[in-house]
């Protein structure tokens, strides 16, 4: 058995070390927020957070997560109000919606990181994160009112 | 004979050389270095050797000239144009570690994998790309452009991990253009004759 810590919740799971950890947490976790996309690291919809980085699940084996902080977007924030979460659904971000899991884990390291980012930040933190439905000018627009947010909260 | 000029940009270095490799040449049994032995002819034919690995794709993707690595055989900018950052380990959402795992991840193009991917740190950013036979000899030899590496360090740096695992690249990228054995021979051969540079 395995001991996975993910959203500061602990879960023993029977699975090969070898499996990818987007398998463990959809499929046997059941947190199915995170999204299997391309399976190569090439397009961030799988994208979690170990140990606060924005790491592709799809890619990262079960055993480089044993021991460390998983979090997933349903744990990203207690109520669904982080900052990337409220500035999503204001601005309506997602078109069919099946990225942007992945797209608010990647905001949310951007927004750690550099709290007033430009749109040359922006760009250069979320280029990973692939959109098929082209939202991307409204990702940009909500990830400079997460950093509003971000900074009223902090009042 | 061909006018060969020494790359060694400072006395001490050379001296560093001289006593580091009498210093060593008889205890290291299982990895013996050659006598140190000032030849321009032999150092820079053995440089040859030595470029053709480090301006070879697996070397050269990670020592570019922009800020952004390079990617596959034929050294295209990195789709998703991940970015150095100030240690060379990507910046925000795209850090390298991030995708790049411990070890390759099994398939055609997916990412290979090493516990210490990255890329030079911004203030030492050691490009290969673009660099002619000289200019590359004359960077890897000044510690002011090396990595602050004196000559052990750049002896050890021919069996770094990051290193060897351009010679493990994963499915799908062609190996150095010759074997890491042979690499470290002309490394070490360079190094021990004088670590000269070409002329151009």
């Amino acid at each position: 058995m395995i001991t996975l810590n993910v959203n500061q919740k602990q879960y023993q799971i029977d699975a090969d070390p070898n499996m990818p950890l987007l398998w463990a947490i959809r499929d046997i976790i059941g947190l199915t927020g995170t999204k299997y996309g391309c399976g190569v690291a090439q397009c961030g919809a799988c994208t979690i957070h170990l140990n606060g980085e924005a790491v592709r699940s799809c890619v990262t084996k079960v055993s480089r997560a044993v021991g460390q902080q998983v979090t997933t977007i349903e744990g990203l924030s207690k109520a669904n109000d982080h900052p990337a979460q409220l500035a999503w659904n204001e601005a309506n971000v997602p078109q069919c919606g099946y990225c942007h899991s992945g797209q608010i884990m990647s905001a949310a390291v951007l927004l750690r990181e550099k709290a007033n980012p430009t749109d040359a930040d922006i760009d250069a933190a979320m280029a990973g994160n692939i959109c098929r439905c082209g939202t991307y000018q409204r990702i940009r627009e909500a990830i400079h009112l997460a950093a509003k947010l971000q900074k009223e909260g902090a009042k | 004979m061909k006018r060969i000029s020494i790359v060694i940009g400072t006395p001490l270095l050379l001296i560093g050389l001289m006593a580091f490799i009498s210093g060593n040449s008889s205890k290291d049994k299982e990895n013996p270095l050659p006598p140190f032995k000032k030849d321009s002819i032999a150092s820079v034919k053995a440089f040859g050797d030595v470029y053709k690995v480090l301006m070879s794709p697996r070397c050269m993707n990670c020592h570019p000239s922009g800020d952004i690595p390079l990617q596959g055989d034929d050294s295209h900018l990195h789709t998703m144009s991940p970015q150095r950052g100030k240690d060379g380990k990507g910046i925000y959402a795209m850090k390298c570690s991030n995708c790049h795992q411990l070890t390759n991840t099994p398939g055609v193009h997916t990412p290979p994998g090493n516990p210490n991917w990255h890329l030079p740190p911004a203030d030492m950013r050691m490009v290969f790309q673009g660099r002619t036979p000289r200019q590359l000899a004359l960077q890897l030899v000044d510690p002011k452009r090396n990595g602050h590496k004196d000559i052990k360090k750049l002896i050890e740096h021919a069996d770094d991990g990051l290193v060897l695992s351009g010679w493990d690249p994963g499915e799908g990228r062609t190996l150095p253009p010759m074997s890491h054995a042979a690499f470290k021979k002309a490394w070490l051969t360079w190094l021990n004759t004088g670590a000269y540079a070409p002329k151009k």
